[in-house]
């Protein structure tokens, strides 16, 4: 057996780090660092509570408006405050916005370089795939570069400035939209409708949201355009089987997306066992027995305790370990669309568990099923209707808020006495997906999706199939440990 | 600080650095470490063709970029290496997020592949790097990293805090002749970065050129109220009293923008955007020390109802004079939009040629 130590892993959000444990050209274990922690849930301690607004969106460059969103809907919980309907459309929107950007950057600039690698020089595709998608020097990240900037101008209207905006308040936005503004962000989703229609897709969003089983993604597949760049992706998917790669426990979590007071667009649960399941939030513990952090107990996070323990013996990453009922779940896109009933994804899953490819499918399948979303919610926008409501001091009180950012569910957990803040708690999406081995000796979702890849030995470099598993995550380091 | 000039130039200038732009164009390496990444993805929001076009064109060779770049791992330490041992020419080395020091002194709350920690390898780096560049104000100051107890340890590469130090102490100058350049901001703005890369490109940037902590002059000669939509809301003293209230942000809602060196509401965000277009306040982010200002950020701290904070080169005195006489002119229309959310009473019409 040899052990190999591979980082610092780039084109994700933060700091990585993976140990590979080879045996027979095979992963026989994994173990995954997150080499980095700041204390975020230190430094809240003592603070006002409306100055969560502040630093929690410093968290994270990429889910700034997921991480403000999870903090004001525990503020408004504790402060038993309902925002008004614009405010909570707004909301959508700005989160909806973030989302989206993060599928398309994580899409353009995170994982497809990974197929224009020379390691896939040998491949009958290699050469369209280097044109299109080589990290800086390809077609697509110069014309996607400046798409995303134009999208994210959505941002100016909705939050002032991404990311770090505190447009996100308690009882709604803080940014009331007047008539023109609508009709600009109506004019920038249709641009960037347009460009996902011509360019991602070669299709209608409509026609890519009612793909219903994965026999029908490679039969469309196969009736499009090569240079439409989904497409491509799939042929090269096909062609290395990116289907089989990456299965990790076949658990998935979503606390639910996008609600408008009573029903989300995609519904909260758990699926297990082939089935959807009611999510039990009060089972959720964070062990941290391979954690640089003291503690013997798991605790549930609004008792939870954040002190770093540099020296711990047995430990190798910052990153607690989350779990549900005792039990590994995986969260992200493909979570979430398999428990909102996605009928693709659902069947890709069916087929061969979660993968690589689904994950990446998931993806694209939101953002083909959130911009007709957005496009219903900004027409519901009423400008000279109320936007916020006026939050009150806090004395003395407890919140949760749930919220599901591109990569998965993130939840805050506040706990305020004597005015300020006594304890937050926060866990990621990454928290969960990438978290280390906890007290039962059982590893995280990556830890168990890398086990079987084929991994060179002789090779300098990090075997692509790690790169490509890894990747499919759409990995948030800086969130994982805050 | 307050009592000193920002626009003078420093102390003891120092020669300019190196003239001219290199043939080969001039080799960046970009690090990450006590942030967020998000003034990496605050970039990616610049307003031009495409950034990769642009830096090429600029003579900028971005040889890594943990965000962007196509190495990862192994081939990613070797290039990192090949700079802090001098085979590759390092001309400008930007930072993202803070140094951290701890615990103790260890570096260990940030390690890289190898066990060493990142604090090190920056230190290392810092010493072959012709230009010094700290993005964001964790680079520069320590910023939000820094903040509550401080618990890593974190400090920017040549500040602490407001202090001079940091990791590499007050005397430090980068192989060109220049201290760090500290483009501070939470997150920065893209063209903030762009331009002063644009500039030291060029072999233009002189120490004149930075401001009193080390910004950039090309946008901390501005103060945040410059060009602020609420301006109108400032001048007769109409005041915001919850958030999405249009108007003027300084009396209730802790805006600082009065005080605050930056452009951001003259070259805009995100298109059209700004934090006080988003209905937000001024929270200071281009400051050393904005992550704790002693108060709650939504609240303005004042002492017998007047604003401690007041606006910048503004005597107190006239302040409160001006004050007193604009809140007893405020117009109807503007004494009530203050206190709404959209325009309840819009402008009259005048009928007749405006003079």
């Amino acid at each position: 057996m040899t052990r190999r130590i591979i980082g610092p892993f780039n084109r994700v959000e933060g700091d990585l780090e993976v140990t590979l444990d080879i045996e027979s050209g095979r992963v026989a274990a994994a173990y995954v660092n997150s080499p980095m922690y700041r204390g975020f849930e230190q430094i809240l301690q003592g603070k006002h509570p409306l100055d969560a607004l502040v630093y929690v969106p410093r968290i994270c460059g990429i889910c700034s408006v997921a991480q403000s969103a999870a903090s004001a809907q525990a503020l408004a919980q504790a402060m038993g405050l309902q925002a008004p309907q614009n405010g909570r459309l707004a909301a959508n929107l700005t989160l909806a916005a973030e989302n989206l950007a993060d599928h398309l950057s994580h899409f353009y600039l995170f994982f497809m370089p990974d197929f224009a690698r020379d390691g896939y020089a040998d491949r009958l595709w290699f050469a369209a795939a280097q044109a299109r998608f080589k990290a800086v020097t390809g077609t697509a990240a110069a014309e996607v570069l400046p798409v995303r900037a134009k999208f994210m101008n959505v941002m100016g209207y909705l939050a002032g400035k991404w990311p770090h905006t505190l447009s996100l308040q308690p009882g709604g936005s803080a940014r009331a939209l007047e008539e023109a503004e609508k009709l600009r962000l109506k004019i920038l989703l249709t641009e960037f409708r347009v460009f996902l229609e011509r360019i991602l897709f070669g299709d209608s969003l409509q026609a890519v949201a009612a793909l219903d089983s994965e026999a029908a993604l490679w039969a469309w597949m196969e009736s499009r355009s090569h240079r439409a760049d989904f497409a491509h992706f799939l042929s090269i998917a096909r062609d290395l089987e990116l289907q089989q790669m990456g299965r990790a426990t076949d658990r998935f979590m979503s606390y639910g997306a996008y609600s408008d007071g009573e029903t989300a667009l995609f519904q909260s649960g758990l699926w297990a066992d082939g089935k959807l399941q009611v999510l039990d939030v009060s089972a959720i513990r964070e062990d941290v027995t391979s954690s640089w952090m003291a503690g013997d107990n798991a605790l549930a996070p609004d008792e939870g305790e954040t002190l770093p323990q540099p020296d711990k013996q047995g430990a190798y990453s910052w990153c607690k370990a989350p779990r549900l009922s005792g039990q590994v779940v995986e969260t992200g896109a493909l979570a979430r669309q398999m428990v909102a009933g996605h009928p693709l994804v659902r069947d890709m899953v069916a087929h061969h568990g979660g993968s690589v490819l689904a994950r990446v499918v998931a993806r694209m399948l939101e953002l083909a099923l959130v911009i007709p979303a957005m496009e219903n919610w900004l027409k519901q926008i009423q400008p000279g209707a109320p936007f916020c409501v006026q939050a009150h001091e806090l004395e003395e009180g407890r919140g949760v808020g749930l919220i599901e950012a591109a990569r998965g569910g993130l939840g805050h957990w506040l706990d305020v006495r004597g005015g300020n803040i006594h304890n937050y708690q926060i866990i990621a999406p990454t928290t969960w997906n990438f978290s280390p081995r906890d007290a039962a000796g059982e590893p995280g979702a990556l830890e168990q999706a890398l086990v079987g890849l084929v991994a060179d030995e002789g090779r300098n470099t990090a075997p692509l199939a790690v790169q490509h598993v890894v990747r499919s995550f759409d990995p948030c380091m800086v969130c994982t440990v805050h | 600080m307050s009592e000193v000039s920002r626009n003078a130039p420093h102390p003891n200038p120092l020669p300019p650095a190196g003239e001219g732009t290199n043939a080969e164009g001039l080799n960046l390496l970009w690090l990450q470490s006590g942030g967020c990444g998000g003034c990496t993805l605050s970039l990616l929001n610049a307003d031009c063709r495409n950034l990769f076009d642009t830096f090429k064109g600029l003579g900028i060779n971005v040889l890594w970029h943990p965000t962007l770049s196509e190495q990862s791992a192994d081939e990613a330490r070797a290039i990192i290496d090949s700079c802090a041992s001098g085979a590759t020419r390092l001309d400008i080395l930007c930072l993202e997020g803070a140094v951290l020091k701890g615990p103790f002194g260890s570096g260990g709350f940030h390690k890289t592949t190898g066990n060493d920690s990142m604090m090190s390898l920056i230190e290392s780096l810092c010493k072959v790097a012709r230009h010094t560049v700290a993005v964001g104000s964790c680079a520069a100051f320590g910023g939000v990293t820094a903040g509550g107890s401080n618990p890593t340890d974190a400090c920017g590469l040549q500040y602490d805090d407001d202090s001079q130090g940091g990791l590499l102490g007050e005397d430090y100058r980068a192989a060109g002749g220049l201290p760090v350049l500290n483009i501070a901001g939470c997150p920065i703005h893209p063209h903030w970065v762009v331009e002063t890369l644009a500039s030291l490109a060029a072999g233009e940037l002189r120490e004149e050129h930075l401001d009193v902590f080390r910004r950039p002059r090309i946008y901390a000669d501005h103060l945040v109220h410059h060009g602020c939509t609420r301006n109108e809301f400032y001048e007769f003293k109409a005041s915001a009293h919850k958030p999405s209230d249009l108007g003027c942000l300084m009396e209730n809602m802790g805006c600082k923008g009065t005080q605050v060196h930056a452009d951001c509401n003259i070259r805009l965000w995100n298109g059209e955007g700004s934090c006080l277009r988003g209905g937000y306040a001024c929270i200071a982010c281009t400051e050393p020390g904005f992550e704790e200002p002693g108060h709650a950020f939504g609240v303005t701290p004042k002492i017998a109802g007047i604003p401690i904070g007041l606006p910048t080169d503004m005597p107190k005195a006239w302040f409160v004079a001006l004050a007193a006489l604009s809140k007893s002119a405020t117009p109807k229309r503007v004494k009530e939009n203050a206190v709404a959310d959209h325009q309840v009473i819009t402008p009259v019409s005048k009928r007749t040629r405006l003079k």
